[in-house]
């Protein structure tokens, strides 16, 4: 099979319509704002170049590489789209996308639309851009900023988009939440770098053979200001809430207090991510906000400090 | 080979077909609307909304088989739900051992995972019923009936129009590379390279097929202008709905309704 659903899409059913309704509203308004914006930046360009954009994304899905053991490594796009198109017109590329997908192929419901859109145009596109953005900002306008750039901007707007599914989900009541986040990150941490290496990959070649695509349109940065701090708000955000959600006593953490079993859920099964809880803070809540934010900032510092290695040597 | 299998849509003159393609999308979204309101555990209601939904298959000449075998495609994200059968709190169903674990499937936990399933089950049966019996031309004038932005529905119908020729792209690409055999399909053999370098490689034909599509939108916007486009998107006034479909409408919605209204009186 040519086309293969990737598990990013929610089919109907599994959201609760509270949280199916707002999330199309949040889509909505984002929409709406780049319609407008794409508008004025392309004017009559816009229908064909969108729509010819968002067809080459739906197609460039089908491309696919052996990863390991009959898995393949797939592209979603969100990152690629939002480095050549700039983010207000990759957020109506991936609707459109997303649309289509759900429409007419039946990937991704159709109440639960406004949530993939979410996910994959919204959280994907903010993501892509404040990472791409930063780690070229960092690289200086050196050339490796666009490729590193490019890669961890693939790989953040796959892990990131991952966790606002599975919260998602979990706020639905489908998916208890310290099963659903970590298993959708774990996932998607591994999926992502096919991703990153499917976006590295089209850089390098656009780089060669079209560099005028890459190199122009960062002079416009400033007038993105607001998509950029939206990415860093949705990642840190995203970040912080997941592992909450996921350390509240519900679920399977629930049963095992009640069986009084707990000190055997330390096992390995239930280890693979541990419960993110801060050592010397009694409220676990404010424990894991801030586990949450010391492992965003660890990450974060590690990133840039390799950039900056890299950028002096 | 060409990519047209890709559409889901299958010509036919059943009364399915020849509805009005507005009152169908707006019938198929509050049917899943519906299902997804309906409460955990309302199973009559399920079954009702099912053999409602299998009827129109029927009526629709598509076969129920070919749209329970469409209808798989969604199953993966079941896994999702699956481990609400452990997790959520209730009278314990039954009781075993794994390895030192103590696995416990308790009853509401099995409920709310069926009723999950059986839901995205029936609303995908009614999304595939749209798409194979609506053209998308037909879609769009449902799209533009139902106010989303022209400018937003105008940039769909381009997408439609060009998916065929950039998948078959897609397809070429995938065969040459096949051809120097980037990949096989050989047990045994293994591909060409490493993970990176196959990355890479799949990474530069994504590439080529985007820089195509940007000369390509190129083109195709110099078309247009040639063709005196001049940014304005018109469309032809939509005409206005027959009193039978309005009826069919009507009398449709207020069978959601009703069947919504007693699922949340009895079971919620």
């Amino acid at each position: 099979m040519l086309y293969a659903p990737t598990p990013m899409h929610i089919p109907d059913g599994f959201l609760s319509i509270p949280v199916s309704l707002v999330m199309w509203c949040i889509s909505l308004v984002v929409i709406g704002v780049a319609v407008r914006r794409v508008g004025r930046e392309l004017g009559e360009r816009q229908v064909p170049l969108m729509g010819v954009l968002a067809a080459a994304i739906f197609a460039g899905q089908m491309l696919n590489f052996t990863v390991a053991g009959g898995t393949s490594g797939h592209l979603m796009g969100a990152a690629i789209a939002t480095i050549l198109l700039g983010p207000w017109a990759a957020v109506l590329v991936l609707t459109t996308v997303v649309g289509v997908q759900a429409l007419i192929f039946q990937d991704g419901g159709l109440v639960a639309l406004g949530a993939n859109i979410f996910n994959m145009g919204v959280v994907g596109v903010a993501v892509s851009y404040f990472v791409y953005q930063t780690v070229r900002k960092i690289a200086g306008g050196r050339t490796w900023g666009i490729f590193a750039g490019g890669f961890l901007a693939a790989w953040f707007s796959i892990v990131i988009a991952s966790l606002a599914v599975a919260l998602e989900l979990a706020l639905s009541g489908t998916s208890p939440a310290n099963i659903a986040i970590p298993t959708m990150a774990g996932i998607h941490a591994l999926i992502g770098i096919g991703e990153g290496l499917i976006t590295l990959g089209a850089l390098s070649f656009i780089y060669a053979s079209r560099r005028d695509l890459l190199t122009s349109g960062q002079s416009n940065t400033a007038n993105n200001l607001s998509v950029w701090v939206g990415g860093l708000v949705i990642a840190i955000s995203l970040a912080v809430l997941a592992p909450l959600a996921s350390a509240q006593p519900d679920g399977l953490e629930w049963v095992a207090e009640q069986r009084g079993f707990l000190d055997l859920a330390q096992n390995p099964v239930f280890n693979i991510i541990p419960d993110y809880v801060f050592p010397g803070i009694s409220n676990e809540a404010l424990a894991t906000i801030i586990a949450g934010i010391i492992g965003a900032l660890l990450v974060f510092s590690v990133a840039v400090g390799l950039a900056y290695a890299r950028r002096r040597s | 080979m060409h990519i047209h299998f890709l559409d889901p849509f299958r010509e036919g003159d059943s009364p399915v077909h020849s509805l009005d393609p507005r009152v169908k999308f707006i019938l198929v979204v509050s049917f899943i609307f519906t299902t997804s309101l309906t409460p955990t555990g309302a199973w009559p209601v399920y079954l009702l909304l099912l053999s409602l939904v299998l009827s129109v298959e029927v009526g629709s000449g598509l076969g129920i088989g070919y749209v329970l075998k469409r209808a798989l495609l969604a199953l993966p994200f079941v896994l999702a739900a699956v481990p609400l059968v452990l997790t959520l709190p209730g009278d314990p169903l039954f009781t075993f051992t794994l390895g030192s674990l103590t696995v416990t499937i308790t009853q509401p936990g099995v409920e709310r995972f069926l009723s999950i399933a059986f839901k995205s089950w029936i609303s995908v049966q009614a999304a595939i019923l749209l798409a194979s019996t609506t053209s998308f031309p037909d879609l769009l004038t449902a799209m533009r009936a139902v106010k989303i932005p022209s400018l937003l529905v105008s940039i769909f119908g381009l997408m439609w129009r060009y998916l065929f020729v950039l998948a078959d792209e897609a397809l070429r690409l995938l065969r040459a590379r096949q051809a120097r055999s980037g990949q096989t399909d050989r047990p045994g053999l293994k591909p060409g390279g490493s993970l990176s370098w196959r990355g890479r490689v799949a990474g530069g034909m994504a590439g080529s097929l985007f820089l195509r599509a940007f000369e390509r939108s190129d083109r195709i916007y110099m078309a247009m202008v040639a063709r005196g486009y001049d940014g304005e998107v018109r469309s032809t006034p939509l005409p206005a709905l027959q009193p039978g479909s309005k009826l069919l409408l009507s009398a449709s919605l207020l069978l959601f309704l009703v069947l919504l209204a007693a699922a949340i009186l009895f079971w919620s």
